[in-house]
């Protein structure tokens, strides 16, 4: 049986900066390009909800029995990202089988190929593959202006429904120091230049090149797209030239407008490709990193479900540049600035543990008896008083209306001092407060549309702490 | 709903209160506020702390939950209940309700409320960020961005323009800060113009910096004893007349129904028991002078209207005709509110009530601010926004 791509996703942040401002912080002149910055709120994990959630729109999440999390720059060193992920998704912890995958910048196809042997191994499976990474380069360094902060998410399974088939998988390992950072390391290292291109990146890639065209007797034209993961534009125009693949044939991993993704840029290239593509096409996929993935693809007539539903050309056009290479450095952490006053806050993870189904998963509640909606979940109706008859509610994928709101001057970090109190209303009635994210402080106005994003509320108690922010639509439409 | 169906108003009597200067007291610890709160009710009733039976203490700040001990600490009254209530910024009102019911109910004859706070001492400006019993839901709210929520929906709802409805609420403060300008214990003594006010720097849209009350260290006291024995120790024991609290959820954020921002449940329940309680049927017209919660200059407007001083949606006509200006119809915060005066959380409510208290005696500290005929007058304070209102009636003549 065929295994394949049910559904795709993409996240891209909503702030990036031009590779001239980079430049020019250091006294340089121009760059080329754009580099996507994940916001001060945001990490590999919310970045990886957001991506996945894209991925609910083709299928349903009660379809889902796996997620997968690749990232090189998980939150957590000891602790599944993957099983968070899970509960932001809103999947039954019952029936989801969650694992991560790190270390290797291959980490994403890496979890691809595991979910398609898993999907062959068993024609009920479908496993959301979500692979999100925001790297750090040294400041100043090639690979700060080259790293871009993104996501994105695929569902593999087999069967009826499939977008894309995998017609073909082969792969390389190599074992090479080129690209390397060491454990609680900010920072990506690299050794010299032409070894890690000549040694590295080529060799391998024409490697693993060679052999998908040995095993299975293609070549080059019977491609009609080619998605080559790389850390610089340059080098992957070697390969193409090389192997003789053509400009129109060569698709992109968004290095230019977004950066390069890390782990992140397989599934990436693999989901800008297919929202482009038409029925018939044939797809190849290589990645990159310690060795070398290669896949095959084609896509079906079910692509025309996608409609023109592309998100990452919208995300690509609902952006905002970030021009302050001081509050970049401030966010990630690099040169922070003055920290803000103390909150009035409890941490807790036996809390945190036990309103899980609240806090990360969204849900409120419904009353049975009078169909009052609240949030968060109320055991006793504030209508009609019922106890404990109620149903849980998934607010996360709600859009709703702004019903008041401040621009608040005083409540924020010192690198992000504006902070939106809002309380909106969702199309059941109900009304939850929380704090807006990624907003242009003059568009906004009660009763415009928001959506939930799933964000990094602080760190106090020495653990990430989450919650849902509203935003201007940017993964919804309405 | 009626509480004391067998009758309150005029049973009981303050024969005493004490209020110290209110401001930024970096050498004044919460023991010298209680000290001289407390001396100055005191001397004022004609008592010695031996006499105080009960006490109760208004204090939402003092670090590790410190039960009533700043107060026995203080003024070694130990060996009695002394006990501490935190309920935000009424805390002080309910520790007045408080020595009240202990009088009331036959326990005791002569109860002590008291209400000092320490804000100083907090090492930071402001009332800090982050609210609520939960980690992550309300990691960013603070008071100003709260109130200014309901400063956004009461204009949406009206009709006013973001500058309409901004100069509105900005003569609350001008008033307020005249009033202030008058009062020698005020944490503030400036006056303010209206382009002052207007051209501030934002704190929370449309809440500029001069819509926002002082974060100051101050205490206040009250003795209360029931009306018989009043009359024995003073000549102008002033008469309890009725008293409120009510309390919302303390999930109003997220209320949907019969909620709508401009107008509170526990505002507007918390009045209509004190009136009950005292016999007043038209606030407006009955009550001569009121103190009340203008944390935010939003926040009193809305008490206009919700403790029945003005028509629903008339209260920015009221202002703009100086109905509650200290020569108006009905004077409010006569001595600066919390605008000016400023707002040690636990103390205000007793502050509040120790200015009608001595207008009504005719003994401000200041003639030129004492008002003419005044024989009831209202204190009240608001927590959250919108969990809980607590107030009290009190006058100069039985009946």
């Amino acid at each position: 049986m065929k295994t394949g791509i049910k559904s795709i996703g993409a996240y891209l942040p909503y702030h990036y900066m031009t590779r001239t401002t980079l430049a020019a912080a250091w006294g340089g002149k121009k760059g080329i390009g754009e580099k996507s910055i994940a916001d001060v709120d945001e990490d590999s994990v919310t970045m990886a909800v957001e991506a996945a959630m894209g991925c609910f729109r083709f299928i349903k999440r009660e379809d889902v029995n796996a997620l997968y999390f690749a990232s090189t720059t998980g939150v957590y060193a000891e602790k599944s990202h993957s099983a968070l992920i899970s509960v932001a998704c809103d999947l039954d912890d019952a029936e989801t089988f969650t694992t991560d995958f790190a270390s290797s910048t291959r980490a994403g196809t890496n979890a691809l190929k595991s979910a398609m042997d898993s999907a062959a191994a068993n024609n009920k499976t479908n496993v959301l593959v979500v692979a999100s990474d925001m790297r750090n380069g040294f400041p100043k360094s090639a690979e700060e202006s080259g790293f871009g902060d993104g996501a994105a998410a695929v569902v593999v399974g087999s069967g009826e429904g499939l977008i894309a088939e995998v017609d073909y998988f082969t792969s390389i390992n190599e074992e090479i120091n080129d690209y390397w950072r060491n454990a609680c390391e900010k920072y990506t290292r690299h050794a010299e230049g032409r070894f890690c291109d000549e040694e590295g990146y080529l060799l391998q890639v024409n490697k693993v090149l060679k052999k998908l065209f040995n095993e299975t007797g293609l070549k080059a034209s019977d491609f009609n797209k080619v998605i080559l993961v790389a850390q610089k534009q340059k080098l992957r125009d070697k390969v193409i030239k090389k192997n003789n693949f053509t400009a129109e044939q060569t698709a992109d991993t968004l290095l230019l407008n977004v950066g390069d993704t890390g782990a992140a840029q397989g599934i990436l290239g693999l989901v800008n490709t297919i929202e482009n593509s038409a029925a018939g096409d044939r797809i190849l996929l290589v990645d990159y990193g310690n060795g070398a993935n290669a896949f095959v693809l084609t896509v079906t007539e079910n692509i025309t479900k996608l409609g023109a539903k592309g998100q990452i050309t919208q995300y690509l056009n609902n952006r905002k540049e970030l021009t302050s290479y001081a509050k970049f450095l401030s966010w990630r952490g690099i040169a922070a600035a003055e920290p803000g006053g103390a909150f009035k806050l409890p941490a807790s993870t036996s809390q945190i543990w036990r309103e899980q189904n609240i806090n990360i998963r969204l849900h409120g509640s419904v009353c049975k008896k009078c169909g009052a909606a609240l949030f968060p979940i109320n055991r006793i109706c504030d209508n009609c008083g019922s106890k404990d008859e109620y149903n849980e509610f998934r607010f996360s994928d709600n859009v709703c209306k702004l019903y008041t709101f401040t621009v608040d001057h005083y409540a924020g970090r010192s690198d992000d001092p504006l902070i939106i109190q809002a309380v909106a209303e969702a199309g059941n009635g109900c009304r939850i407060y929380s704090i807006m994210t990624d907003f242009e402080v003059d568009e906004v106005y009660s009763g415009m549309n928001v959506e939930f994003t799933f964000r990094k509320m602080h760190e106090l108690g020495d653990f990430p702490n989450y919650f849902w922010k509203f935003r201007p639509l940017r993964r919804e439409k309405v | 709903m009626s509480y004391f169906p067998d009758g309150f108003k005029d049973e009981l009597a303050i024969i005493g209160m004490g209020c110290t200067k209110y401001g930024e007291l970096w050498d004044t610890g919460l023991d010298d506020l209680i000290i001289d709160a407390a001396f100055e009710a005191f001397e004022d009733a004609g008592i010695g702390p031996k006499d105080i039976q009960a006490c109760f203490f208004g204090n939402t700040n003092a670090p590790n939950n410190c039960s009533g001990t700043p107060v026995t600490d203080a003024l070694k009254i130990h060996g009695i209940p002394v006990t501490r209530n935190e309920n935000w910024c009424t805390a002080g009102h309910i520790a007045l309700i408080n020595a009240c019911l202990a009088v009331k109910s036959g326990m005791c004859d002569i109860a002590m409320a008291i209400g000092a706070e320490k804000l100083k001492d907090k090492g930071a400006g402001g009332m800090g960020v982050g609210r609520g019993l939960n980690p992550v839901r309300e990691t960013r709210r603070n008071a100003p961005g709260s109130f200014a929520l309901i400063a956004e929906r009461y204009f949406q709802k009206y009709g006013l323009t973001y500058e309409e409805g901004k100069r509105t609420i900005a003569k609350i403060s001008v008033k307020n800060h005249y009033n202030g300008s008058l009062t020698p214990r005020a944490h503030f003594h400036n006056i303010l113009t209206l382009d002052q006010v207007m051209n501030a720097p934002l704190i929370a849209s449309p809440l500029g910096l001069f819509d926002c009350c002082g974060t100051s260290d101050g205490g206040a006291c009250a003795i209360i004893t029931r009306a018989s024995i009043a009359k024995k120790l003073r000549a102008d024991p002033i008469y309890i007349k009725g008293f409120g609290c009510s309390t919302d959820m303390v999930l109003p954020h997220y209320r949907s129904r019969e909620f709508d921002w401009t107008s509170f449940e526990a505002m507007r329940n918390c009045a209509g028991m004190a009136y009950e309680m005292a016999g007043i049927k038209n606030p407006r017209e009955e009550i001569d002078l009121a103190e009340v919660h203008d944390c935010f200059s939003i926040t009193e407007l809305c008490i206009y209207e919700d403790f029945g001083f003005s028509p629903r949606g008339g209260a920015p006509r009221d202002i703009e005709e100086g109905f509650f200006e200290r020569t108006g119809g009905l004077p409010v915060n006569v001595d600066g509110g919390l605008k000016c005066f400023g707002h040690p959380v636990g103390a205000s409510g007793i502050r509040m009530t120790y200015e009608v208290y001595k207008q009504l005696q005719g003994k401000v500290d200041n003639p030129a601010r004492q008002l003419k005929n005044v024989t009831r007058g209202l204190s009240q304070t608001f927590g959250g926004p919108p969990q809980i209102a607590a107030c009290m009636i009190i006058g100069n003549e039985k009946g």
